[in-house]
C-alpha cells in the first residue's frame, strides 16, 4: 500500500535540464503478461525511483515514462532482472544535464 | 599500433585525476564522457576530504572551485517529534592536508577536466561508450558512437552504475542490498544567511547527518551539506530496505525538508536543481577485480566508497584510484607490457595506501548498520524519550535522573542497547 503523496515531483524534474530522445526509450519495460509478478515488482519501482517514472493512476494502472530519467540505475539494481526489458544510458548528447550536480 | 596509449570512460574525480597525471607524463591520453561536459551527469552530497586531492592539485584550495571548508560537523538523530544533534567543530578539522571541502560535481568536475586538458589530454564529450573492444579476455579499446578507439590500456571511471564492468572483469550487478539511492535537492540562499543559520564563518561550512525519520525509519539518512551560496539538502536510502516502505523517496525528501528541525534551515531558499545518484554501501566486499589484461577499473565504478554513518567518503578514494592507476598506467606502458600481470601494480598501490586498507578495516560495517534497523527508529524515539523526560517541564513530582534515563532504555532492552554498541564499535 502506497502512502498518499501531496509532493509535485515534476515541478522539481522540471528544475532540470533535459534532452529527451523521443525516438528512442533508453529504459524499455516487459509486457506485463510476459511476467507473473509484474504488479508487486512495478511497486518497487514506484518507491524507490527518485523521478518518479514509475506510478499508478487513480485506478491503480501502471504508467511509465523515461523523459525525466535521472539516470541513477536504481530501477535496473531492483528490477533489471525481472520486469525491465533493458536499461541503457541515453543516446549521444541525450538525457539529463546537471548544472550543479 | 593503438590510436592512444590510453583512454579513461567518464570524466569524474578519477577519470579526470587519471588523465590529469597521464598527459602530464607525456601519454597520449583520451577521456571519453557522455555527458555534454564534465560533470554533467555526475553528483555528489557532497563533499570531499583534501588529503588525495592534495597529492594531485597542492594548491586546490586557491585554484579550485571548493565551496566551503567543512568545520563543522553535526550528526542528529530524528524521530518524527524530534531531532538530537550532536556539533563538533575543532582546529584539527581545519588544518591543511586533513580538512574538507563541500563541493558540488558539475562545477568541480569541469574544473578537473580542464586540468586534464590543459595538461595535454583530449576529452570528448556527449558520447556514451557503449563497448569495449575485447581479444580474448583483453580489452583493446572501447566502442563509442560510430567510432572503434583502440588503447593499450582502458581505464574504467565510469561511475557507480558501470555497464562495463561486467564485460572487463565479469563484475556482478550490485544487489539491492549493497547499494543506496540518494536524492538531492540545491537549494539556493545568501552566503551570509548560510552563515547565519550554520553558525559559521565566511568561506567556511557544516556537514550534517541525520538518521530516523529522515527516511521515516528506513536504512539510510539524511544529509545537509552548506555550499557558497547553496545547500545540498537530500537522502540517501538502501535500496533493498526501501522497496518495503509505503512511500516513495521523492515524498521522504520532501517530508525531511518539512520536519521541523530542517524546515527553518532552509527557510525562503529556491530550489534549483533535482539529482539522483546511487552509492554503492557494501564495503570492501563488493569491490570487483580491479585489473584484467589491458584494463583497469578506479573509483565508483570500482565500488570504492565507504559509509560508516558519521562519515561518508567515495571522492578521495576515486581520486587516489585515479591517481595510482595512471602511476600503474605509466610504468607499464613504459616497461612495454599491460598485461594483467604488469597492471596489478595498480591494485598493489590500492592495497599499500588507505584505499583499499579503510575498506578491509571497515568491512565488517555495511552488515551492522544493515542489521541494526534501531540505530533507524527505535533509538532516534528512545533518545527523545529521555531527552523529553529532561527538558520538558510540566510541573508534576519528578521521576529521579536515572529512572528519566533507563526507563526509556528498559524500552528498547538493555542488553540489546549494549549489543548494538558493542557490536557497532566491533565493525569500526
Amino acid at each position: 500500500m502506497i502512502d498518499p503523496i501531496d509532493v509535485n515531483v515534476d515541478e522539481k524534474l522540471s528544475l532540470n535540464r533535459y534532452e529527451v530522445d523521443e525516438e528512442n526509450a533508453h529504459i524499455r519495460l516487459k509486457d506485463e503478461a510476459e511476467c507473473p509478478n509484474f504488479q508487486e515488482e512495478f511497486d518497487k519501482l514506484v518507491i524507490a525511483c527518485p523521478a518518479a517514472l514509475y506510478r499508478r493512476d487513480e485506478e491503480g494502472r501502471p504508467s511509465f515514462d523515461y523523459a525525466g530519467c535521472l539516470e541513477c540505475g536504481t530501477c535496473r539494481i531492483i528490477c533489471g532482472d525481472t520486469i525491465l526489458d533493458y536499461w541503457r544510458y541515453p543516446g549521444p548528447t541525450m538525457g539529463v544535464e546537471y548544472r550543479w550536480g | 599500433m593503438a590510436d592512444f596509449d590510453v583512454i579513461v570512460v567518464g570524466a569524474g574525480y578519477a577519470g579526470t585525476v587519471a588523465a590529469y597525471e597521464l598527459a602530464k607524463a607525456g601519454k597520449s591520453v583520451l577521456v571519453v564522457e557522455r555527458g555534454n561536459y564534465a560533470g554533467a551527469k555526475n553528483m555528489t552530497g557532497g563533499r570531499i576530504y583534501s588529503h588525495s586531492l592534495k597529492k594531485v592539485f597542492p594548491n586546490f584550495e586557491q585554484d579550485s572551485p571548493v565551496e566551503r571548508r567543512i568545520t563543522h560537523e553535526r550528526i542528529s538523530l530524528m524521530d518524527p517529534e524530534a531531532n538530537f544533534t550532536i556539533d563538533f567543530t575543532s582546529k584539527a578539522l581545519k588544518q591543511e592536508g586533513q580538512d574538507s571541502y563541500s563541493v558540488l560535481s558539475a562545477v568541480y568536475d569541469q574544473w578537473l577536466a580542464e586540468q586534464a586538458e590543459n595538461a595535454g589530454a583530449e576529452i570528448i564529450y556527449g558520447i556514451p561508450v557503449e563497448d569495449l573492444i575485447m581479444e580474448g579476455d583483453s580489452v583493446k579499446g572501447v566502442i563509442a558512437g560510430e567510432d572503434s578507439l583502440t588503447a593499450e590500456i582502458t581505464i574504467l571511471a565510469d561511475g557507480v552504475n558501470s555497464l562495463l564492468t561486467a564485460k572487463a572483469v565479469g563484475a556482478k550487478k550490485p544487489k539491492p542490498s549493497e547499494i543506496a539511492v540518494g536524492v538531492k535537492e540545491l537549494i539556493e540562499l545568501p552566503s551570509g544567511v548560510i552563515e547565519d543559520r550554520f553558525l559559521c564563518n565566511p568561506g567556511e561550512g557544516a556537514a550534517w547527518l541525520f538518521a530516523g525519520d529522515a527516511t521515516h525509519g528506513h536504512i539510510g539518512g539524511g544529509f545537509m551539506y552548506t555550499n557558497k551560496d547553496s545547500i545540498s539538502l537530500g537522502l540517501v536510502a538502501t535500496i533493498s530496505d526501501l522497496v518495503g516502505a509505503t512511500r516513495p523517496i521523492y515524498q521522504m525528501m520532501e517530508d525531511f525538508k518539512k520536519h521541523p528541525a530542517v524546515a527553518p534551515l532552509v527557510r525562503g531558499g529556491k530550489v534549483v536543481e533535482y539529482s539522483g545518484h546511487m552509492v554503492s554501501e557494501g564495503g570492501y566486499a563488493m569491490v570487483p577485480k580491479l585489473v584484467t589484461n589491458g584494463c583497469m577499473i578506479t573509483g565508483d565504478a570500482a565500488m570504492l566508497c565507504m559509509n560508516l554513518g558519521y562519515c561518508v567518503r567515495g571522492m578521495d578514494f576515486a581520486v587516489a584510484s585515479g591517481q595510482m592507476a595512471a602511476q600503474a598506467a605509466i610504468e607499464a606502458l613504459d616497461a612495454g607490457s599491460v598485461d594483467e600481470a604488469s597492471l596489478h601494480r595498480y591494485v598493489d598501490l590500492l592495497e599499500n595506501s588507505f584505499v583499499l586498507r579503510e575498506l578491509k578495516q571497515y568491512r565488517r560495517f555495511p552488515h551492522f548498520m544493515e542489521s541494526t534497523t534501531r540505530i533507524f527508529k527505535e533509538y532516534p524515539a528512545m533518545v527523545k524519550e529521555i531527552m523529553n523526560s529532561m527538558f520538558v517541564v510540566d510541573g508534576k513530582p519528578a521521576d529521579p535522573l536515572k529512572k528519566k534515563i533507563m526507563d526509556p532504555v528498559k524500552e528498547v532492552g538493555v542488553t540489546t542497547v549494549l549489543k548494538d554498541a558493542m557490536g557497532g564499535m566491533k565493525a569500526l
